[in-house]
């Protein structure tokens, strides 16, 4: 009697791109369970949720204005991924680029687009970068480990934010817990008329361009995946592997900033609480279906978008709760993560 | 003060102990954030539905378990990336929760409530120390918990084997231990002590749940792990700090003392910052930590 | 263990047509293996040969593709080490198997006790009478972290026989040894064997194979080279079988007259984070066109002194001087740029997995491929090109490099630093782990550099390398230099007799 059995060897190639795919058919096969479970017609939903975002412009561009600091935070942890920094901070990072966007947004009143929109870009990646300074700092000269000391920091920038909203940067007319709204000239210009789509995409996507650009075609690139992949190796070699992971985190922590500040100059125009709903974790789900490559980045993150937007649209439609959204993505991280691992494997007949 | 810092650190115990289990055997757990999360909604649903507050304790132990056998299959069988499998079981029991409970309680002008656990007050006659003795039956648990948990890593062979699992799997396995079990079986019981945990939120300290119930506490828990240096009497002292501090933090904002409250909030974190880049330098750190363990 | 063992079987274990290949590789090709009882059985080969594969499936730890086993000529199914250790299979690997935040008396009982309970004192009274009754001294209190490697080998042992193996696999057993805790190891086996244990030895030392195995079975390339009786074979029977001819071809010419130092490595010191003190003031001097090896049992320091040579380590104290240059605690980059080539003791280490070949090779001088900026990928490509061409390795330069035999991993990692023409050459266990064709072909290059002219200092535990190679050998011992002696003084015992302590010619123990 022959059996069957997994051994380790690379799967055929003609597993590895399929993988994607594959995973978003087991992902929608196991969150069938929550669409029953509320009496909706699993084929509604799932048109609603895939088709229907296509369907009207509206949703179209609502896409691209969710899947905007997608790009950014996804850039951003795939970035520091690769070198084997795990930075689970984005989401602080991001708040911090926030914050600085705001608040030089306001300073910024009188001046002209053409310094304003520099200043702000430049402003919001240094934001991120001094949130992340502290864990970056830690991880290279004292070795404790990035990952709980950036989460923590996601943590404080909560009460720092809720400080702000609170007491200096309260609107002192509706006493509302908001900051004041930045000048117009501080404003991302938005890309079409009459939507929410703004200048943040752009940004977006030279981003993911120049990651490219850095991680494939320059030294530092190739110190980066080497130190990632192999740190001793790499010190061996005579990279510089604490300098340049700390560059790495620093960067990652901007580019982070950077969505914080796309969200505050592109779509609300003041700093609120709860201003990112999981942006920097989501990030990290980008990232990672997006296999650590700029380019896979990118189109996770329109795939996340599309999954946002989906998300509203069944809720709007069927009266599924809109969480449904994020089961999805989070199992669909799960899913995807467990296939490439099976890539791994062969099944091989016994006996 | 000492009573309220028994009551912010229960749920602390419960979850940190839980999580020594976890990395003694060599996972690090990030899903605890969405396990206590789940654990609290799940329990809170049970309590509503039956009427019973020890069956919701019971239900969200339960799914934390699933919770911890869903990590296991990731990071254990699998060998998946323990980071992002965390995360993305975080993000999976969270949105889970909050799917659930709009599908349950929809979007209702006022959260559903129920009666939680009273406290204890058979020792509050006692003199001096009675105040601090008023305590919700479940801080009793995990403050017993934790001579339980130090008996059954060091003195039981089950602990024996978790311990060597986390250190030197291949040795492990050499020895004739099922490396992949010892590890599925840590995880379930990290899960089901931080679905209790969050459940103390929802079923002894509030009575209803909120979608940030939880608030960063599965990270802190994290962060004492590490703190306390995987020992588990050690959680218990450092539960009580990060417990002391958030009570301290009440009290000052009630002395009206200029310094904003955020701070105080932040406070704690602030301090597990610092405490792990002390706790750093010695760390009893399981060796096998982070490495998924494979057999060709 | 039972007095009384079952007699009446004459084979303790066998092993028949048994198969296992890795990807492409093919481990075990058919072989047929047989373990009389009583007896110790010697499983000899080279590097690479085939010898721990067989036994990892005896053990469990690998499933053969193809092929029985039989223990006590019945056929019995090992998946697991659990199901060899209760057929009585026991083994003893190189890499011990010991926790070391546990003590000696846990360590033991792993895995091997039924009860939910431990008590510490009730453990160590049962691995305090277990030692007694097989005569293997250990302390059940200890941890096993403080216990020195011939301690921690007597642990693993009685593990093994705690839980009553009656097969007894040991796993190049000596390599970790200094010549008198193997006289000791030798002395408890011969006991165990007259008490009814049988043996399985594996070894790629001829000359230990000889004292204490009754009967040895040569694997080479994965096949059964053959089995033969001691009392009808001798050391270079065996090695012909090994081989496949009679020795290695590389050999050192001539004795070389040297020119000036290269390298100056004068009174260096290294105090670890434990307070141990790992170097003594260790003095040498590499001169132009030599080979100095450093010869010594793993753990006598030159992990360590590689590590500072390398640029991964600061010395407490002391110099060291390259071509006039002073490089003490300078870091890697600064030590290449000097002008030494380094090839480290894991070559996992050196090269960097996930990159290819090319990037591999371009990675100690970046600095050479930048336009503006921007990488020069023809560049590295060319080099790479030009460097497997040169030396041979069997690659594509978009390889990566985790996907290369460790031979060519090799390869790669000596491209990389004598591609610049170092003026010296560390090499440190550089054969390690390769097969035959593989090590021929670094001791060749290492030759050629010293014939081009540079110093070469090859720090190797392998004696017979040493002797093959090298001009002067020096002998490293508990952090200390025992003595430096040119090559035609030196023999086997000689060196063997520095390696244990005993200092040079006086004869008289050293402190």
């Amino acid at each position: 009697m022959s059996k069957l059995r997994l051994e380790k060897a690379p799967a055929p190639a003609w597993v590895r791109p399929i993988i994607p795919l594959l995973a978003i058919l087991v992902t929608f096969i196991i969150t069938l369970v929550f669409i029953v479970w509320v009496k909706a017609n699993p084929l509604h939903t799932y048109y609603y949720f895939l088709i229907a975002p296509f369907t009207s412009t509206v949703t179209l561009i609502e896409l691209l204005v969710k899947a905007t600091p997608l790009f950014l935070t996804g850039a951003a942890v795939a970035f520091a991924f690769r070198a084997g920094y795990y930075n689970i901070g984005a989401e602080g990072q991001l708040t911090a680029g926030a914050i600085i966007g705001a608040w030089l947004g306001v300073a910024l009143e009188g001046s002209s687009a053409w310094v304003a929109l520099p200043a702000m870009i430049v402003g919001g990646f240094l934001g991120g970068v001094a949130w992340a300074l502290i864990p970056a700092l830690l991880r290279v000269k004292l070795k404790v480990d990035e990952v709980v000391t950036t989460l923590l920091m996601n943590s404080v920038i909560v009460f720092l934010v809720s400080y702000l909203l609170n007491g200096p940067w309260r609107d002192p007319i509706s006493m509302w817990p908001q900051s004041p709204d930045i000048a117009e000239s501080a404003k991302f210009i938005t890309l079409l008329p009459r939507s929410r789509l703004h200048f943040g995409f752009i940004l977006g996507i030279i981003t993911i361009l120049v990651i490219w650009f850095i991680i494939s075609r320059t030294a530092f690139g190739l110190k980066m995946r080497a130190a990632g992949s192999s740190a001793e190796a790499a010190r061996f070699a005579g990279v510089d592997v604490e300098k340049t992971i700390l560059f790495t985190a620093l960067a990652s922590g901007g580019i982070a900033g950077l969505a914080g500040v796309g969200e505050v100059a592109g779509i609300h125009f003041h700093l609120i609480q709860g201003l990112s709903s999981n942006l920097g974790y989501t990030g990290i789900i980008v990232a990672t279906l997006g296999s650590l490559n700029p380019f896979g980045v990118g189109i996770a993150a329109l795939f996340i978008g599309l999954i946002d937007t989906g998300s509203l649209t069944v809720s709007r439609a069927l009266g599924v709760p809109v969480y449904l959204g994020q089961v999805v993505q989070a199992a669909l991280l799960l899913v995807t993560l467990g296939m490439f691992l099976l890539a791994n494997y062969r099944l091989k007949r016994e006996g | 003060m000492i009573a309220a810092t028994l009551r912010v650190a229960t749920p602390l115990i419960f979850g940190t102990l839980g999580e020594v289990f976890s990395e003694r055997a060599g996972i690090l757990n990030l899903g605890i954030e969405g396990t206590m999360l789940i654990g609290a909604f799940v329990g809170f649903a049970t309590a509503y539905s039956t009427g019973s507050l020890w069956l919701g304790v019971a239900a969200a132990c339960l799914v934390g378990i699933i919770a911890g056998l869903l990590m296991a299959v990731m990071t254990v069988y699998l060998g998946v990336n323990q980071h992002v499998s965390g995360l993305g079981i975080t993000l999976f029991c969270t949105g889970l929760a909050y799917y659930a409970f709009r599908v349950i309680f929809g979007t209702p002008a006022n959260p559903p409530q129920i009666q939680p656990f009273g406290q204890v007050e058979i020792l509050s006659g006692i003199t001096v120390l009675g105040p601090m003795l008023r305590q919700y039956p479940l801080t009793y648990y995990a403050i017993v918990l934790v001579p339980l948990v130090w008996w059954v890593l060091y003195r039981t062979n089950f602990g024996l084997k978790i311990r060597a699992v986390g250190e030197n799997p291949e040795a492990a396995d050499a020895a004739g231990i099922n490396v992949y079990r010892i590890r599925a079986y840590a995880l379930m019981i990290a899960g089901g002590f931080m679905g209790i945990g969050g459940a103390f939120l929802t079923l002894s300290t509030l009575g209803f749940f909120t979608f940030d119930i939880i608030a960063g506490r599965g990270w802190v828990c994290i962060a004492l792990v590490i703190f306390a240096n995987w020992n588990p009497v050690r959680v218990l002292w450092g539960s009580f700090i990060f417990g002391g501090v958030s009570a301290l933090q009440l009290r000052l904002q009630l002395t009206g003392i200029k310094l904003p409250y955020e701070l105080f909030l932040a406070l704690p974190y602030l301090v597990t910052i610092i405490a792990l880049t002390i706790a750093n330098r010695n760390a009893a750190y399981p060796a096998a930590l982070l490495k998924p363990y494979r057999r060709e | 263990m039972p007095a009384a063992f079952e007699v009446n079987h004459m084979y303790a274990a066998q092993m028949k047509n048994i198969t296992k290949t890795f990807g492409n590789l093919v481990a075990n090709d058919d072989i047929n293996f047989e373990l009389k009882q009583g007896e110790i059985h010697a499983l000899l080969g080279e590097n690479g040969a085939g010898k721990t594969t067989l036994m990892r499936i005896l053990y469990g730890l690998y499933r053969a593709d193809a092929g029985a086993i039989y223990i006590n000529e019945k056929p019995v199914q090992i998946n697991s080490p659990r199901d060899a250790i209760d057929h009585g299979v026991g083994m003893v690997t190189q890499h011990f198997t010991l926790v070391p935040p546990l003590n000696v008396a846990e360590n033991v009982v792993l895995g091997a006790l039924k009860s939910i309970i431990i008590k510490p004192k009730e453990i160590e009274q049962k691995v305090a009478a277990a030692s007694a009754k097989f005569g293997i001294p250990v302390k059940p209190k200890a941890l096993v972290r403080h216990l020195s490697v011939g301690e921690r080998q007597r642990v693993e042992i009685l593990k093994a026989l705690f839980r009553d193996a009656r097969v007894l696999i040991m796993d190049e057993p000596t390599a970790v040894l200094v010549p008198q805790e193997v006289e000791a190891l030798f002395k408890s086996l011969r006991e165990l064997v007259a008490k009814g244990l049988s043996v399985i030895f594996i070894s790629h030392k001829l000359n230990e194979v000889m004292t204490i195995c009754d009967r040895i079975t040569v694997l080479r390339g994965g096949k059964m080279a053959g089995t033969v009786d001691r009392i009808a074979t001798s050391e270079k029977d065996l090695a012909k079988m090994m081989v496949g001819r009679e020795t290695f071809g590389v050999k050192r010419q001539d004795i070389k007259t040297s020119g000036n130092p290269v390298l100056t490595i004068d009174r260096l010191n290294l105090v670890d984070e434990q307070g141990i003190n790992r170097l003594k003031d260790i003095t040498l001097e590499l001169r132009r066109g030599e080979i100095l090896s450093l010869a010594g049992v793993s753990g006598n320091g030159q992990a360590e002194l590689v590590k500072i040579l390398t640029g991964l380590k600061k010395p407490t104290s002391g110099q060291v001087i390259l071509n006039a240059c002073d490089i003490t605690g300078a870091c890697p980059a600064a030590i290449t740029i000097a002008g030494m080539g380094r090839t480290p003791e894991d070559r996992h280490s050196g090269v960097v997995g996930e990159l290819t070949v090319e990037e591999n090779l371009a990675l100690e001088s970046l600095e050479d491929y930048l336009k503006r900026g921007v990488l020069d990928r023809k560049g590295i490509r060319e080099n790479a090109r030009r460097l497997i061409d040169e030396y041979n390795i069997k690659a594509f330069p978009g390889d990566k490099v985790r996907t290369l035999s460790g031979g060519n991993m090799q390869k790669v990692v000596m491209a990389r630093s004598l591609s610049r023409k170092p003026c010296c050459v560390l090499a440190a266990q550089p054969t390690r782990g390769l097969d035959v064709g593989a090590t021929e072909y670094v001791r060749g290059k290492l030759l050629e550099e010293s014939e081009r002219g540079a110093g070469v200092l090859l720090v190797s535990e392998d004696l017979e390398e040493v002797l093959e190679l090298s001009d002067r050998i020096a002998v490293i011992y508990e952090g200390r230099i025992m003595g430096i002696i040119p090559a035609e003084e030196a023999t086997e015992e000689k060196l063997g007799l520095m390696m244990a302590g005993v200092k040079d010619q006086d004869g008289e123990k050293v402190s």
